[in-house]
């Protein structure tokens, strides 16, 4: 019975961590993808995702170095910190404008992909140890791991959500920002903080090559219906965790990729939600046109 | 008594071109200071430079009795944008564009009564039914008193609008006069760019004319002879506009592509 089947997969212990995993990574992926949508900054994810890719093969590095066991062990931490880096410097080249913005993502994807499978061939590990990261891993995940995405999560939700108004203002108008006094640099280097922290949770999920699906997909699919910044945020992190959820549910029972069976998913709804959209949005009942005077003399 | 806005010498240099040679400013309290010149004279680059938008090579700015920066009571001053549009990637409503001008400086966090002042905004501007629409959905003269309501709804001492009335429709443009008189009579201080002074001529006191980055009239509004609207005004364009404008000192003042 289906009812059986899900009271199975809901006991599995290893299914529960992968479960609670996906659930926060759902919610919190789309409210940083919509600062990024906001400012037509959607790649921004797949440049960090690239560039922790890097991260990931030097923390294998420096782990077999020190002869940490796994060998893994430094992984993670290494993506964390050099997705950091790597989202600061793309802020501050972005800033300076000296090089146009994608022309630098295109950069980091480059360097962030060659870098990684340089590193991990140095580090004695072959290209089939970059995969799980590649494309996810999420039924491997540890007590420890899920303990770290719910703190990762927790930022990620306090910051995007308590400085939602800020964090609105600087990619809404730059330009008014400054004109406001806001700390606009701080707020800049935060969003890029906070979206490499997002790609580096989502990892064990999805994957690096699909972090930036996540993060945009739903937010896309919300924009669709949503009139204000507040709602498209709160569609997003709906649809977020439903697709996060059912993906990774359908992998119970069939031998997927959980990563690219979430992803499916959410392209599907923004196909479904795209066609539906007549019909969802009503059609706004008053006269779209203002109510003001003529500029002109019309003969009667 | 403080000015306003003092600028002292400014220069500012965007991607190698100088685009501000030295700029002596200063906007007294309660004053309406209109910034007039031909497009590309530098009037909205110097407007930006005031409000700390583009950084400024070498001189000096002082808002409010302070120098650019950290220092300047942010929540006095108000700033338009020149802007075609509000709308931008993702779906925003007037009340939330409105919501952010109440952020300034450290205010990170829109204060417990918002609602209510983003609301009195929207009526200075007379958007109050638009609160919750899409700003996308709102026509361009309706998106710009959008951005003008977000100036005004931190009630700043000191307005600094560039170009508020570009592109926008008569009715919207007397409806913006208005709005800017009300504001003027309880003495606020504007600084305001414009191409020509149209319905906003009665309220101005004085006028700053640039030409090619320098300031090159400074006082008693131009009254060109015939205004642009005047059906008899000759809409004469020349490509040397010092030619046909040498003697009143304006300069490039009608200049239109």
């Amino acid at each position: 019975m289906i009812g059986d089947e899900i009271a199975g997969m809901l006991g599995d212990p290893l299914m529960q961590r992968a479960l609670l995993a996906a659930l926060l990574v759902g919610l919190a992926a789309p409210v940083i993808g919509t600062y990024l949508v906001q400012r037509r900054l959607s790649l921004l994810g797949d440049g960090i995702g690239h560039v922790a890719l890097t991260g990931v093969a030097l923390g294998w590095l420096v782990g077999n170095a020190m002869n940490l066991v796994p060998h893994d062990v430094l992984a993670v931490p290494g993506a964390i910190v050099t997705a950091i880096i790597g989202a600061v410097v793309i802020e501050l080249v972005r800033e300076r404008g000296r090089t146009s913005g994608d022309v630098a993502l295109a950069l980091l994807f480059y360097g962030g992909i060659a870098g990684g499978v340089l590193l991990i061939s140095l580090a004695g590990g072959t290209n089939a140890n970059l995969m799980a990261y590649l494309f996810g891993s999420i039924s491997t995940v540890s007590t420890g791991d899920l303990w770290l995405t719910v703190i990762l999560t927790a930022i990620i939700l306090v910051v995007g959500i308590g400085l939602r108004t800020a964090l609105f203002a600087v990619c809404h108008d730059e330009e008014f920002a400054r004109a406001a006094g806001l700390p606009v640099r701080v707020l800049n280097i935060t969003i890029a903080v906070v979206a490499a922290l997002t790609v580096t949770v989502s990892m064990r999920v999805v994957g690096l090559l699909l972090v930036s699906a996540l993060m945009i997909v739903p937010v896309a699919v919300a924009q669709l219906v949503a009139s204000s910044f507040r709602q498209t945020m709160g569609i997003a992190m709906a649809i977020g965790v439903v697709v996060c959820v059912t993906g990774l549910s359908i992998t119970y029972w069939r031998d997927l990729s959980p990563g690219a069976t979430i992803v499916v998913i959410a392209i599907a709804v923004y196909a479904v939600v795209a066609l539906a959209r007549p019909l969802l949005v009503r059609s706004r009942s008053h006269d779209p046109h203002p109510q003001v005077p003529d500029d002109v003399e019309v003969a009667a | 008594m403080t000015p306003a806005v003092l600028a002292r010498g400014v220069r500012v240099v965007l991607s190698g071109n100088v685009i501000l040679r030295g700029i002596d400013l200063s906007v007294n309290d309660g004053e309406v200071v209109a910034l007039l010149g031909a497009n590309g004279s530098g009037k909205s680059t110097l407007v930006r430079a005031l409000v700390g938008a583009v950084p400024i090579e070498s001189g000096e700015v002082e808002l409010l009795g302070k120098p650019l920066g950290g220092a300047v009571d942010w929540s006095r001053i108000g700033y338009v944008p020149q802007r075609v549009s509000a709308a931008t990637g993702v779906p925003t409503t007037a009340g939330e564009v409105v919501t952010s001008g109440l952020l300034h400086g450290h205010r990170l966090r829109p204060p417990r009564h918002a609602r209510r002042l983003v609301l009195d905004a929207l009526e200075l501007v007379g958007l109050t039914h638009h609160l919750d629409r899409p700003v996308r959905e709102l026509s361009g003269g309706q998106q710009q008193r959008v951005l003008i309501a977000r100036a005004l709804v931190r009630d700043p001492a000191l307005l600094v609008l560039d170009e508020p009335v570009a592109g926008v429709d008569l009715p919207s443009q007397e409806a913006f006069a208005t709005t800017l008189g009300a504001l003027t009579a309880r003495g606020r201080t504007v600084l305001v760019v414009l191409h020509e002074l149209g319905a906003i001529a009665p309220l101005v006191q004085r006028a700053v004319v640039l030409r090619h980055g320098a300031v090159v009239h400074d006082g008693a509004p131009p009254t060109p002879a015939r205004e642009h609207g005047d059906p008899d005004h000759d809409h004469v364009h020349p490509h040397d506009p010092d030619e046909a404008f040498a003697d009143t000192g304006v300069a490039g003042l009608r200049w239109e592509p």
